[in-house]
């Protein structure tokens, strides 16, 4: 096969670069809600109903936000194969208190209202509490870690060796920046679930949920403009030294690296690229002011536009940054090393091309078909064929 | 053997493997026959079969969740467990893994939603649609799953980049057809459409028993043993076909699971039953089938099949080469781009047996220093431990056919026999419902326990593949997979059993009263005047 050398192997490697934005965009943006949602419950539902109504706003649409992390995975896998093997096994505890979030979640929206005992539905309901909130948490302080560096060295033949004991991996992650970052994630996404909240419910649910997804949005903003600051003068970053190839074969080890001063150097040189937090605090300040207005369909689109700020501003000030080594620099994955073949890349953007689109076609339907709030009646009425 | 790292990160894929494996077989069968039912349903507007729908449609909804909970650890498990695995072969594994994401499992999960909740808001073609999509969006998803299955067994279109240190796919097509992914595609999605038709046939003789819903339990029982039927059959010639394609892909697999060391004059017998010792390499107490197991690996008279010892005896050889191109790949990572030509020209020629010099890696840093006992000692490793093979393999084909025959048994009585079952047939149909998960594992444990010492044949050894974990940190998910999956398991059951206990939510007289409303509610929404839904 030649048709694949159509599109440069560097070019390929930004465009997957990009992608993987978009999925795990694409994930915050869907399943974000979810997240958001699940931590509310407690907040937003007082009575059996009004949780209900809480949950099956999301209860249709679940399973399909959930594909964005999986598909996630999948991507990781197929387009930065050494991404895949260094984070998942480096975040190793981590990531199973992440996984263990997402397989209980599923189980307590399903399980969740089939029996009519009120313990079994307050334990599944914490259950949702927790499996919203922690990994909403965790997300943001595995990218705390990404960008100040995470330990990590290959041996000569690609084997990852992690610094450090064991336990380092999990407790090791909550440093103030990290834990700084996660509260950007979380309350950012406790806002999105309030913005869904405001337009997918009415009465008791709606108004706690305007009143806890405003307060979220502030400190949300907050954070990420102290964290912002933050970086600037107190975390380092890295550059890539010497000459390299952005087209070369993908061995980390073929790059010398070193530590900088700080990462935001790349806004004097990418000027532009300061569009994406601007866009994260704008979004975040509209989104406040919406859920305090009570504006449905227009706040949740400025909760997307903070989303979509903040992910994208770490991406972008990092680039050409992916997972950058604290302990051995030179070890650091970066968008010209770390990538899967030509050949693979070229695969895998044709069938990106054929598929997201139809997939989002078919989920703008079924959100078509689902459009309309969630009552308290629509949940006493269809007492067994809802959540 | 010691018990390390490897062992017990092999233990911990094995059991979330195998426990995700309870939950997928169900849901691709069963999604299948309800979209039939829903099909039914649709065409004769009978509403037994919309009853039917909806009944065998929650329990799909019980058993569905947990298969996709179950698949994140799996689609996450080989970067946090084998990190070196996903570095050497993501550039081909990983490929399907998203492509499963992105056709297929985006479609299934996407749509499952309005499966539950689009009653109200569908038209009635328009739910049919939404549930052959999940339908089709489940058994993709296996298609995708099997394909990069099948990589590991057979790694065709794939070759070692020696800049890379990893295998890089040279041919995506060749990934896609694989030969051994075709075939385990059809015989695992046949094996979950036998595991739905005994569950779907098993409950309905449970409430035959009792005179529960005989409706529904009758025609549940027509509809799955039709489909059972072609399945059981399927199932059986298409596990036919993998023994075919392991022929010529995994000789070692196919000798194990035979338990036949000695390469035996073609036509080679079929070992019925026996005792296999892998102390003395033979198998005791054999009861064979003249010409069976060459008519069956070869399809043929004259071709042999190679038994355990001439097997090991090439894997020496393969060793020898194999440290070849070790040793000119170290002097290629040194020089990087300005290798010698000839050097690389050797590694070209041996690079197919680059695998086998790393078996030697469990016993020495670098391969090039290790002994003739060493080199020895790594080509035995080449053969999987036998009798549990042997075993496995042969209670999955004694179920396969006990399946055709309860198959065709319950086919016959539905259509030449007015649909009545006496009692103690219906007995044993109740009694077999585990039997075709037993089947399913038995399945899974052969294909990959006899793929061993290797998780890509030949290419990467197992011990070689882990992630540089702790001892304590496998241990602790170990340990929280066990817990959590156990407690999910008796969460699961319970609801099932309730949910069967309970029985189809209607009557049928309510249905045929919901189907009116339904109707006039729909009617009603173009006259902008909606009629309140009574609660169902």
């Amino acid at each position: 096969m030649i048709l694949h050398e159509l599109l440069s192997y560097e070019l390929l490697r930004v465009i997957w670069w990009g992608l993987l934005g978009v999925l795990l965009i694409g994930f915050a943006l869907t399943d974000g809600f979810d997240m958001g949602v699940g931590a509310l419950i407690p907040f937003v539902g007082k009575t059996d109903v009004e949780r209900r109504v809480a949950i099956n706003t999301v209860g249709p649409v679940w399973e399909g936000n959930q594909v964005w992390f999986i598909l996630g995975g999948g991507a990781i896998f197929a387009a930065w194969p050494p991404l895949y093997a260094v984070s998942f096994s480096g975040f190793y505890l981590a990531m199973f208190v992440i996984l263990a979030a997402f397989i209980v979640r599923p189980v307590a929206f399903k399980y969740r209202s089939k029996r009519d005992s009120a313990t079994w539905r307050s334990a599944w309901d914490w259950a949702l509490f927790a499996s919203g909130s922690i990994p909403a948490l965790l997300f943001g302080v595995a990218v705390g870690n990404v960008i100040q560096g995470v330990p990590f060295h290959f041996t000569d033949d690609l084997h990852t060796i992690y610094e450090g004991a064991w336990y380092m991996k999990f407790i090791g992650l909550l440093d103030p920046f990290s834990i700084l970052a996660g509260v950007v994630s979380l309350s950012m996404l406790v806002m999105h679930g309030g913005a869904w909240l405001t337009l997918k419910a009415e009465g008791n649910v709606q108004a706690r949920a305007r009143v806890i997804g405003a307060f979220a949005a502030l400190i949300a903003v907050a954070a990420y403009i102290l964290a912002g600051v933050w970086m600037a003068f107190g975390i380092e970053g890295y550059r890539i030294v010497g000459d390299y190839v952005t087209g070369g074969p993908s061995n980390p080890l073929h790059f010398e690296v070193e530590k900088t001063a700080t990462w935001l150097t790349a806004y004097s040189d990418r000027p532009w690229i300061v569009l994406a937090p601007v866009m994260g605090v704008l979004g975040g300040l509209l989104t406040f002011a919406g859920l305090r207005a009570g504006r449905e369909v227009s706040t949740l689109l400025y909760s997307k536009m903070a989303i979509f700020g903040v992910i994208s501003s770490v991406g972008l000030t990092m680039f050409p940054f992916i997972m950058p080594s604290s302990s051995d620099p030179k070890s650091s994955l970066t968008v010209w090393n770390s990538s899967s073949s030509h050949l693979t890349l070229f695969v895998m953007l044709v069938c990106a091309l054929i598929f997201m689109p139809l997939i989002l076609a078919y989920t703008a339907w079924v959100y078509k078909v689902l459009w309309g709030k969630v009552t308290e009646a629509d949940v006493t009425d269809n007492s067994h064929s809802v959540y | 053997m010691e018990f390390g790292i490897v062992e017990l990160s092999r233990l911990q894929f094995a059991m979330t493997a195998m426990y995700h494996f309870l939950f997928v077989p169900l849901t691709l069968g069963l999604s299948i026959l309800v979209a039939i039912m829903e099909t039914v349903y649709v065409m004769t507007n009978r509403p037994i079969w919309r009853q039917m729908t909806k009944f065998w449609g929650t329990l799909f909804g019980i058993n569905f969740v947990l298969g996709v909970a179950t698949g994140i650890t799996m689609e996450f498990q080989f970067g946090m467990n084998w990190s070196y695995y996903s570095h050497y072969v993501g550039d081909i594994f990983g490929a399907p893994l998203a492509i499963e994401g992105l056709m297929a499992f985006f479609l299934e999960a996407t749509f499952v939603g309005l499966f539950f909740f689009g009653w109200e808001k569908l038209s009635k073609q328009a739910h049919l649609v939404v549930t052959w999509l999940v339908a089709i969006g489940s058994n993709f998803s296996a298609l995708w799953i099997l394909i990069a299955n099948g990589w590991m067994q057979n790694p065709v279109g794939a070759e070692f980049n020696p800049q890379t240190m990893r295998m890089e796919m040279t041919d995506f097509f060749e990934v896609l057809f694989n030969e051994v992914a075709q075939a385990k595609f059809v015989h695992t999605v046949s094996a979950g459409y036998v595991t739905a038709a005994v569950f779907v046939i098993g409950v309905s003789a449970w409430y035959l028993l009792q005179n529960r819903y005989t409706e529904l339990a009758r025609r549940s029982i027509t509809a799955a043993a039709a489909f059972g039927l072609a399945s059981a059959f399927s199932v059986v010639l298409l596990g036919d076909e993998s023994g075919y394609s392991a022929t010529h892909s995994q000789k070692m697999k196919l000798a194990a699971i035979e338990a036949m060391w000695e390469t035996h004059d073609a036509p080679a017998p079929f070992n019925l039953i026996g005792f296999p010792d892998q102390e003395a390499r033979e198998t005791h107490y054999a009861i064979e089938i003249p010409w069976a197991m060459g008519l069956i690996g070869t399809r043929s008279l004259t071709t042999e099949i190679p038994g355990i010892n001439d097997l090991v005896a090439l894997a020496e050889t393969r060793i020898a080469s194999g440290l070849i191109a070790y040793d000119a790949l170290m002097h290629i990572r040194e020089a990087r781009e300005a290798a010698d030509p000839a050097i690389s020209a050797t590694f070209e020629e041996h690079s197919a047996d680059l695998g086998f010099a790393f078996l030697l890696k469990k016993y020495v840093d670098d391969p090039r220093t290790a002994t003739p006992e060493q080199i020895k000692m790594a080509a035995d490793d080449t053969v999987p431990t036998v009798w549990p093979l042997f075993w496995a393999f042969r209670v999955m084909v004694g179920l396969g056919f006990g399946f055709i025959a309860t198959m065709a048994y319950f086919f016959w009585r539905s259509s030449f026999r007015g649909m009545n079952y006496p009692r103690p047939a219906l007995w044993l149909a109740v009694v077999m419902i585990p039997a075709p998960w037993i089947a399913a594992e038995m399945g899974w444990f052969v294909a990959e326990f006899g793929r061993q010492p290797w998780t890509v044949d030949g290419i990467l050894p197992t011990a070689m593949s882990v992630s540089a974990l702790s001892m304590t940190e496998v241990t602790l998910t170990l340990a929280g997979f066990i817990t959590f999956y156990s407690v999910l398991f008796i969460i699961e059951m319970g609801l099932m059993l309730k949910y069967i206990r309970k029985g189809p939510f209607q009557d049928v007289g309510e249905t045929e009263a919901w189907v009116q409303r339904h109707n006039d509610r729909l009617a009603g929404r173009r006259n902008a005047d909606a009629i309140a839904m009574p609660a169902e």
